[in-house]
């Protein structure tokens, strides 16, 4: 086992080259996957990939954020920062999903929504706001996992779950630390500070009540063992995904509700 | 600076200086000294409104005399920007006299991740506004039509959400759904507190999650967009009413003008996530004078089966 990890040692990891994207996962994780393309409304974004496949037998829905394994991979993928008509296609699928009695699984894996004069105009903000309001009340089981950086609404966008797993290095960010550092300070250079100030870990979601659950990942990183951080994470999904299954919906749609609305601290 | 004294002798002293010595000339003198007053005056504008403060259009730049700005509900004559508001001067114009309760008055934010000097200037805050936090609920009457109403105060941190922001909200439409009441949100915000990490990201499915249910249940949710509701309150409840009103040429949209200028590289247009271009590309119903409003919000609620209240 790993010593425990800073924020910025664990940025780091999640930073180095080589470590697994989705596109690595999903053939480890589901058989026969096919991918659906496109919100039906605009275009198909390439930032948000979705499809079905099978979970050990059970067909499941996949929502997932790309991340690019080099400079090409993340061209093409917009860098996993997603336009709205990505949250719109995950948005489509969800309810397709929802329409055949179907779990989904979504992968976080984005440092936020794409920020642009196009995301704008085709409406970023209602675009997040209405998959956090209809994955709210989405009737059949939804499980969300981190896979590396979780970065704001544009994370959250895919987050709003009955259960969330975070890989043992993976962070979860109200926005990027250079980001915070920026706002908060007006010196993005004090990132690296940002970071270990932030509560941002697997570790940190644990406690706030956000996560319910770390995913162990090889020695050094996932990017060490692919084999054996994808078989972890189907160790994870696949029973959980059972277990929500023969839960009543509406007491699950409860339990989800409950989830995000004890998150908080205020005294009265 | 060295020159500094030395040049003003010389200037003083300079020869040959003129020295009135005739009537005439020393009524030349005076003429000219009281045009160069006049000239002065008008250049610095009348001397009586020296004294007194102005305020400058953010959109149109133009100066406003502070009084004539708070006469107008802070819109400015010149291009009808509409202004920031303080909570007090929102519920004035908004609800019935002496018709406002408030809801979780109390509340009070903690400091969920430690962040250095939080709770301190959340103290200085409170004192300098009087205010909780960045939002005060309650229920009101507008127009003797009962309704749930939460009005954002951007003084407070800029308005951005955090835990009691986030619960407030959450608590009013819990409230308006078991009472069967419509929710108005006047919105303003710079976004997610970042003080409060991840928490406040939180907030939004918290908020997003109980006008989800308010809906659900057949309740009237109207927002009115105001100067400026960006970031994560546009990315959750501000973008979900079944109405979308905004105040005209207030700032709407998600990221940050800076953030994005930086990425594309050049500079945006002024009109840019102005509520009219929110309008123009879908996102907004109608934009409406603030000195219309109340009017306005009384129809759309009485049109949608909620009536005035038995006298």
């Amino acid at each position: 086992m790993d010593e425990k990890k800073t924020a910025w040692e664990c940025l780091q990891i999640v930073h180095t080259k080589g470590r697994p994207t989705v596109r690595d996962y999903i053939p480890m994780i589901f058989e026969n996957f096919y991918e659906m393309h496109g919100d039906r409304l605009f275009g198909d974004d390439s930032a948000i990939i979705g499809g079905i496949g099978k979970l050990d037998g059970v067909p499941v829905t996949v929502i997932a954020q790309v991340k690019g394994r080099d400079i090409n991979e993340n061209k093409n993928c917009n860098f996993s920062m997603p336009h709205p008509e990505g949250y719109r296609k995950a948005l489509r699928l969800a309810r397709q999903a929802e329409k055949f009695h179907r779990p989904v699984v979504c992968f976080i894996d984005t440092p936020g929504a794409f920020c642009g004069i196009s995301a704008e105009e085709r409406g970023q903000g209602e675009a997040i706001a209405k998959n956090i309001a209809e994955f709210m009340t989405l009737r059949t089981p939804v499980i969300s996992v981190v896979l590396g950086e979780g970065g704001s609404g544009g994370a959250l966008a895919l987050g709003v779950c009955d259960e969330l797993a975070v890989l043992e290095n993976a962070l979860y960010t109200v926005v990027s630390p250079r980001a915070f550092a920026s706002i908060l300070w007006k010196d993005p250079s004090r990132e690296q500070e940002a970071c270990n100030i932030m509560q941002i870990t697997a570790d940190d979601m644990l406690r706030l009540g956000i996560a319910e659950t770390v995913i162990k990942e090889p020695i050094g990183g996932a990017h060490n063992d692919l084999d054996k951080i994808s078989e972890n994470i189907r160790e994870y999904l696949s029973p959980k995904i059972r277990e929500k299954l023969q839960k009543d919906i509406d007491e699950l749609l409860r339990e989800r509700y409950n989830k995000f609305r004890r998150i908080g601290e205020f005294t009265e | 600076m060295v020159g500094g004294v030395g040049g003003r002798v010389p200037h003083k002293a300079k020869p040959p200086q003129y020295t009135p010595n005739t009537k005439q000339q020393r009524t030349v003198r005076f003429l000219l000294e009281d045009f160069f007053d006049i000239v002065k005056k008008r250049f610095n504008g009348n001397s009586d409104e020296d004294t007194k403060e102005t305020v400058k259009c953010p959109r149109c730049q133009t100066n406003i005399l502070l009084e004539r700005y708070q006469e107008l509900h802070k819109v400015c004559p010149n291009c009808n920007y509409h202004g920031r508001l303080t909570f007090q001067e929102r519920l004035e114009i908004t609800v019935d006299k002496d018709s406002f309760t408030e809801l979780d008055s109390s509340m009070i934010s903690r400091d969920p991740i430690g962040f250095p000097e939080y709770p301190e200037k959340q103290a200085q805050l409170r004192e300098s506004t009087g205010l909780k936090d960045a939002i005060v609920t309650g229920t009101a009457l507008v127009k003797n039509i009962p309704v749930v109403i939460g009005i954002m105060d951007s003084r407070y941190m800029m308005a951005s959400m955090g835990s009691v922001v986030g619960e407030k909200i959450a608590r009013a439409f819990e409230y308006a759904t078991e009472n069967n009441l419509p929710v108005i949100l006047f919105t303003a915000s710079g976004g997610a507190r970042m003080q409060e990490g991840i928490v406040s990201l939180m907030q939004m499915a918290k908020t997003a999650g109980a006008v989800k249910l308010h809906s659900d249940s057949g309740g009237l949710y109207i927002t009115v967009l105001t100067d400026p509701t960006t970031g994560g309150v546009t990315a959750s409840f501000a973008s979900l009413g079944d109405i979308i009103i905004a105040e005209p040429k207030v700032l709407v949209g998600f990221a940050g003008r800076r953030v994005i200028e930086s990425t594309i590289r050049q500079r945006l247009p002024d009109d840019f996530q102005l509520a009219e271009f929110m309008q123009e590309h879908g996102f907004v119903d109608m934009i409406t004078d603030r000195k219309k409003m109340k009017t306005v919000l009384a129809h759309l609620l009485e049109m949608h089966g909620y009536s005035p209240k038995e006298a």
